[in-house]
């Protein structure tokens, strides 16, 4: 019995490696709009699980309509293969709905960086009345910014342009 | 009717609403009268056809006959569609396209706050989800809808004239189906009655702080069929598949 408890064990640790080792290879594969952070700084994988045989991928959509999604699962899908992975099973769910909250402080200064100003976290998400967030530009750190348009390139952006450097940006919204 | 067939009926009436806003919407591709708007309203449709594609898929499991979100867009004939007639009527000029949009964003908006309540956990993700979505449009269409009514005189009658065509089908979309009452009693979707009074509220607020009246009551039976608009937009989006049946990209 004993022995038994044992193999299972190390049964056990050896499969918790193999899904440490899936995280880590995800960690690895660049958002396909924004290629500075990974799916991972991203939060749109939600769990990773494998019984020995399958692997089982969750993950959750930024925006519903994202075109990005598809690109998700087939990037997730090829890397999966190269480990060697045959079954690779990807599951979405909406709950709990992702949020920028998400986003770990690394992430947004990768982003910052990248010239695409980081989600402010005070903003107002379910009050459509609220006026704009005040979102600081990513190249100057000057408040004195205007919203040109909620909507830009892809759905997480907004437009934005700083009345200091005169630079136009992008913001990803806080969401 | 069984509770199962009657959130299939009440799922398929939201993801063809989805579906047929984002098909109008996506008409205004290259259309916009500036570039910003152009990709706000090619923004709102993605939104659009992204609910449509998960209600839509959430209904086909429901229905249990094996039948996708794509084989209920592509392969249904119009008397079939369950959408809001609203949201079928055509893009007559950008003062239409922001009054249809602002009526449905404000529905939506509480319909989804509402739906996070539902005791069925996949409908009240799927609300948690598409809310954020709609809060973002609310803002932009409510924006324009004030621009317009307190811009030039041009502008003022031409998004009154078209809150004043539009209005005759807001019953259709505020008044409840039959199926729709053994559901809220059993807390799994919102009451619509409720939903229809705090849409009101909002709109008058939006519109008068615009400037504009709230048009005449002058319905049509919330009862009567599509109007002829719809068949038109589904004999483009369905023409592909109509044509080459099981295509694929």
């Amino acid at each position: 019995m004993v022995a038994l408890v044992d193999s299972f064990r190390k049964m056990h640790a050896e499969l918790s490696g193999i899904e440490e080792l899936v995280w880590e290879r995800l960690s690895l594969i660049p958002d396909p709009e924004v290629p500075v952070i990974s799916i991972l700084d991203l939060g749109v994988v939600r769990r990773v699980h494998y019984n020995g045989e399958k692997l089982e991928i969750t993950i959750t959509p930024t925006y519903t309509g994202c075109p990005a999604m598809g690109l998700f699962v087939a990037e997730i899908k090829a890397a999966m293969h190269d480990q060697g992975f045959d079954h690779v099973d990807i599951q979405t769910v909406y709950s709990p709905a992702w949020t920028t909250d998400w986003l770990s402080p690394e992430a947004k200064e990768k982003l910052r960086k990248y010239g695409i100003a980081p989600p402010v976290q005070d903003a107002a998400v379910d009050d459509p009345f609220a006026p704009p967030p005040v979102v600081p530009c990513p190249r100057c750190d000057s408040k004195n910014t205007t919203l040109v348009s909620q909507f830009g390139a892809t759905a997480c952006k907004s437009l934005y342009t700083c009345d200091e450097c005169k630079e136009p940006f992008e913001y990803f919204k806080h969401f | 009717m069984e509770m199962q067939q009657a959130l299939f009926q009440y799922c398929l009436r939201l993801g063809d609403t989805n579906l047929i806003l984002g098909h109008r919407l996506s008409e205004m591709c290259s259309r916009g009268p500036t570039l910003e708007e152009d990709i706000a309203l090619t923004n709102f449709a993605l939104d659009h056809i992204g609910q449509a594609e998960a209600l839509l898929k959430y209904a086909g499991e429901l229905e249990g006959k094996g039948r996708s979100e794509d084989d209920l867009s592509y392969l249904r004939p119009v008397d079939e569609f369950l959408n809001f007639r609203l949201v079928e009527q055509p893009n007559t000029d950008f003062a239409y396209v922001i009054a249809r949009q602002f009526m449905v964003d404000v529905f939506q908006c509480l319909l989804y706050q509402n739906m996070q309540k539902s005791s069925y956990e996949m409908l009240a993700g799927m609300a948690a989800r598409f809310q954020k979505e709609s809060v973002y449009h609310l803002r932009h269409t409510s924006a324009w809808v004030e621009r317009l009514g307190q811009g030039t005189e041009e502008s003022h009658r031409r998004i009154q004239e078209a809150f004043n065509t539009l209005w005759k089908h807001t019953p259709e979309m505020l008044t409840a189906k039959p199926y729709e009452k053994s559901l809220t009693e059993q807390n799994i979707i919102p009451d619509t009655e409720a939903l229809a009074m705090d849409w009101t509220i909002q709109v008058i607020r939006i519109l008068s702080k615009a400037g504009l009246h709230r048009p005449s009551d002058t319905f049509i039976d919330p009862k009567t069929p599509h109007t002829e608009h719809l068949g038109r937009l589904l004999a483009d989006m369905q023409y592909l598949q109509r044509t080459y049946p099981g295509a694929t990209w």
